[in-house]
């Protein structure tokens, strides 16, 4: 499967400059896998040491966040896009 | 800079919010020197519901990304109110702030007046901006 992977402005400088890249996989964690192939520095940007989803990363898969589609196991297909933004939060403290 | 239209939508969203926290982000163009035009404010949900933090809720996020994007701009920055204290970023604000390209905007309740300041964040570093009123 090839999906379209959207970029935010923050992560397109590890991905040659690019707002938008194609990868490939059936899953969202293999098609970060490929992304990561192909763009060896969004690595950090996009998963932690342990391989689990960046928690200050929000991923789409179309309109729905992954998070309750099976996070890096929910099925990609053909068409699909995926679109990455960043997680916007602060606080008093 | 932002036109009184948007800085009234703003401000009117975080008043509405009170007494938690409210947030939402900012649509607009890139100037030279490093400024930016407000062209479309989006407010958000707050998802986490505080008076002292905030997180713009992920799905109005992609909603505002793909309207900005729409309309030929961009998200430039980000609004939230501090409650009950200065419109500073605080640490939390600093060590989390997304993007060094994006502007952000405090409006404070502090005192009974609102006050709107805007603030460039960038590896820890913390400037100010002026926010040029466009009549």
């Amino acid at each position: 499967m090839s999906v379209a992977v959207r970029l935010p402005a923050i992560l397109r400088p590890a991905a040659g400059g690019e707002s938008t890249v194609e990868a490939e996989g059936a899953t969202v964690g293999e098609v970060f896998e490929d992304l990561i192939r192909r763009h060896p520095a969004l690595k950090d940007q996009l998963l932690t040491g342990d391989g689990d989803l960046h928690r200050h990363l929000n991923v789409f898969l179309n309109d729905d966040d992954i998070r309750y589609l099976g996070k890096l196991d929910a099925k990609v297909g053909d068409d699909d896009t995926l679109t990455l933004m960043p997680a916007v939060a602060g606080g008093v403290r | 800079m932002i036109g009184k239209k948007f800085l009234a939508q703003m401000v009117c969203h975080c008043l509405d919010g009170l007494p938690l926290e409210a947030c939402g982000v900012l649509g607009g163009v890139a100037l030279e020197g490093g400024s930016a035009e407000v062209r479309a404010v989006y407010p958000t949900g707050n998802t986490a519901s505080s008076a002292r933090l905030y997180e713009v809720e992920p799905r109005d996020l992609l909603r505002a990304d793909r309207d900005a994007e729409a309309s030929g701009t961009q998200l430039v920055g980000v609004y939230h109110s501090h409650t009950h204290t200065d419109a500073k970023p605080s640490p939390t604000d600093i060590r989390q702030a997304p993007d060094p390209d994006w502007h952000y905007v405090l409006v404070s309740f502090r005192d009974v007046e609102p006050s709107v300041r805007s603030w460039r964040i960038r590896d820890g570093a913390v400037e100010e901006e002026p926010v040029v009123l466009e009549w």
